[in-house]
């Protein structure tokens, strides 16, 4: 028998009446592809408070999630990779766009997204890129040689750094931060506009869908950001010895890690009050009108996926993390959980609006149940089960270690030369 | 920089042969060619479901996997056929056992049997692409690969197609699949290449008790096209926005 693989069929299970031809085609992957780009624009937006407001105290985390976002950034392409049919055929979005769908966008808005990013990234690192070559000039062994030409790479020929060249590039990092902003909100809520388009699907068609994807890409950027700069900073604690660090120097970083935190924190919870707010305007308005698919679409909701929306998705991911963070005295500790589940919360919010979208036919008249695959055993089956998804997950993470390497981005104003 | 004559003479000369590289990808069409693209106007294809004549033999279900090279036994179809029950509690019972390619021959759905009393009607409804006059999967696809003839029939390119999904999902019908050999997106064309050679597509000849037709909704002398204009007729899930143009002769308000 030639390769015959129906896709969708390995993980769907249908209920009642389903239209032959329905299955969860979309599935885990495309469950990351907004939550990874939710992380991207949020991750960016939070290094923006800093750069276009001022927000003085942010200036730790500020340059940390600018460079985490660009590690982010390949990771929003991969799980579109992993979901589609002809992965080889991926560039003809960029070759071909078809401009009446959102999609076609994607090539477009991505890329300026990309530019924007890392000719922040440049104009911010460039003096230090600058310092490093000089730094490095007549040092011997091939390790340095070749640190010294990556760096004098890095630096474009541009190796002025007088006081007024700085100023300029103070100057351009604040107008691309600022130009960044709007390109983030756009590369994600246009995702949210993938699905609030789609005039098929009764779930997600809503207007609301685009703002809704922006607020809580917000906070889990954010989340995301503040929960990685505590963990490396703990971790810089712990690998310190007394001889390197004076009790002084570890002191007084603790308690700049709290401030970052705290502030964070508050801009975290006004987002996340904004993305619950929406969410539930969409839920009681859907409910009021009643339309034709109100039926079913109640039953999903209060039936079908109700412990994956109200406990895990409101309760467990927004409420309790909501009251976590509000209460007084925050610790980091506590942060840490709320930060956790505040995580998962947008995960689940990610699911139970793609495979919440799925779950029930066209016809109305019956349910889709999907199955993520936990051990692959074929392509198909890892490209999109849990393993690709870990993939996705923990590729952002090595890409940062990699690029931390050459700017490094969690250095506190002590110890920068 | 210095330049002479001969390096400005050659550099000239790359330019232009560069600059002319792309323009070999343009040909010139041959007029049978243009007739073909650009379709005939007085040609616009329609289909007529009379869901009074229907059985339910899925004779049309299975010439269409054949014809078409759907994998017989891939519970994917590029057309199918509806069964439903309707009861005295109101309740509407649905099925099409392997997308009707054998055939209703199992009274009961889903292992419920039914009181003849207890019904108060039953009828099949087949189910094909709508050939949308404004269709979703067109809009939606992100590389142009799917697209509608001027002839009105929504095609699909297998060489373009990326199989990211977005056009499955904008369907209302749920017409669309991923080809399980292709892996592209795939659905119902009136088999276009029957139709575009003055043959039925495929369902219509294998149907034996004429439920099933296609019109050249233009022609006002077209038989079936005249039952179009002059019976009165429905299209499915209107709502939408999307004006189907498979008609249909007795649809019931059960029907999804």
């Amino acid at each position: 028998m030639e390769s015959m693989i129906v896709h969708g069929l390995e993980w769907t299970t249908k209920e009642l009446f389903v239209y032959p031809n329905e299955y969860i085609y979309w599935s885990i992957q495309i469950v990351m592809y907004p939550y990874m780009t939710g992380l991207v624009a949020g991750a960016f937006v939070l290094s923006s408070l800093y750069h276009v407001f001022g927000q003085k105290d942010l200036k730790e985390l500020a340059r940390f999630s600018l460079v985490f976002s660009l590690a982010l950034l390949p990771t929003a392409l991969l799980p579109l990779l992993f979901h589609l049919q002809q992965p080889l055929r991926g560039i003809y979005v960029m070759l071909t766009p078809h401009f009446t769908s959102a999609i076609a966008a994607f090539g477009i808005v991505f890329s300026t997204y990309a530019a924007i990013v890392l000719s922040e990234i440049w104009f911010v690192y460039r003096q230090y890129f600058v310092e490093q070559t000089l730094a490095l000039q007549g040092q011997p062994g091939p390790g340095l040689v070749i640190k010294r030409r990556l760096y004098q790479l890095l630096t474009l020929g541009a190796y002025d750094i007088s006081a007024p060249a700085l100023v300029k590039d103070k100057k351009a990092v604040k107008i691309l931060a600022a130009t960044g902003i709007p390109v983030a909100c756009f590369l994600h809520g246009y995702a949210g506009f993938i699905f609030g388009s789609v005039k098929a699907n009764a779930l997600w068609m809503s207007p609301l869908m685009p703002v809704i994807f922006i607020m809580s890409a917000v906070v889990s950027g954010i989340a995301l950001c503040m929960l990685t700069y505590i963990v490396i900073m703990e971790w810089k604690k712990l690998r310190s010895t007394p001889a390197q660090d004076t009790d002084v120097a570890q002191v007084s970083r603790i308690t700049v890690m709290e401030e970052v935190i705290a502030k964070a924190s508050r801009y975290l919870i006004g987002f996340l009050v904004a993305a619950i707010a929406l969410e539930l305007l969409d839920l009681i308005f859907r409910g009021y009108t009643a339309m034709k698919s109100w039926d079913i679409l109640r039953f999903v909701l209060y039936q079908k996926d109700f412990v994956n929306i109200f406990i895990l998705q409101y309760g467990l991911g927004n409420l309790l993390p909501f009251i976590l963070l509000i209460l007084p005295r925050l610790t980091i500790r506590r942060t840490v959980i709320a930060l956790l589940l505040i995580l998962y919360g947008v995960f689940m919010m990610r699911w139970n609006v793609v495979i919440g979208g799925q779950a029930f036919s066209l016809s109305f008249a019956g349910f889709m149940h999907y199955h993520l695959p936990l051990l692959p055993h074929s392509a198909e089956t890892f490209k999109e089960g849990l393993l690709g998804a870990l993939t996705v997950v923990s590729i952002p993470f090595i890409l940062f270690w990699l690029i931390n390497m050459i700017v490094p981005s969690l250095t506190t104003d002590q110890e920068t030369p | 920089m210095r330049c002479s004559r001969r390096d400005l003479l050659a550099m000239a000369l790359t330019t232009t042969a560069a600059a002319i590289l792309p323009v070999t990808a343009f040909r010139f069409l041959s007029q049978a060619e243009v007739k073909v693209a650009l379709a005939d106007p007085a040609l616009r294809w329609g289909f007529l479901v009379d869901t009074e004549k229907c059985v339910g033999c899925g004779l049309c279900v299975k010439a269409c996997k054949l014809e078409n090279e759907t994998p017989y036994d891939a519970p994917v179809t590029r057309t199918w056929v509806e069964r439903y029950i309707i009861t005295k509690d109101d309740q509407t019972h649905i099925d099409s056992p392997r997308a009707a390619r054998d055939g209703f021959t199992d009274p009961r759905i889903r292992g419920e049997a039914f009181d003849p009393a207890e019904v108060t009607k039953s009828f099949f409804v087949p189910k094909l692409c709508n050939q949308c006059d404004s269709p979703p999967c067109v809009q939606v696809c992100p590389v142009g690969a799917t697209y509608q003839t001027l002839d009105g029939v929504v095609l699909i390119d297998r060489k373009w197609c990326i199989g990211c999904g977005y056009c499955i999902m904008a369907c209302p019908y749920g017409v669309r699949f991923f080809h399980p050999v292709h892996k592209v997106a795939e659905k119902c064309n009136f088999c276009y290449h029957r139709i575009s050679q003055g043959l039925k597509p495929a369902c219509v000849q294998a149907c034996p008790f004429g439920a099933r037709e296609i019109c050249n909704l233009k022609d006002a002398n077209d038989p079936i096209t005249r039952i179009i204009m002059t019976q009165r007729v429905a299209v499915t899930k209107d709502e939408y926005g999307t004006k189907p143009q498979v008609f249909y002769i007795g649809l019931d308000r059960n029907v999804r």
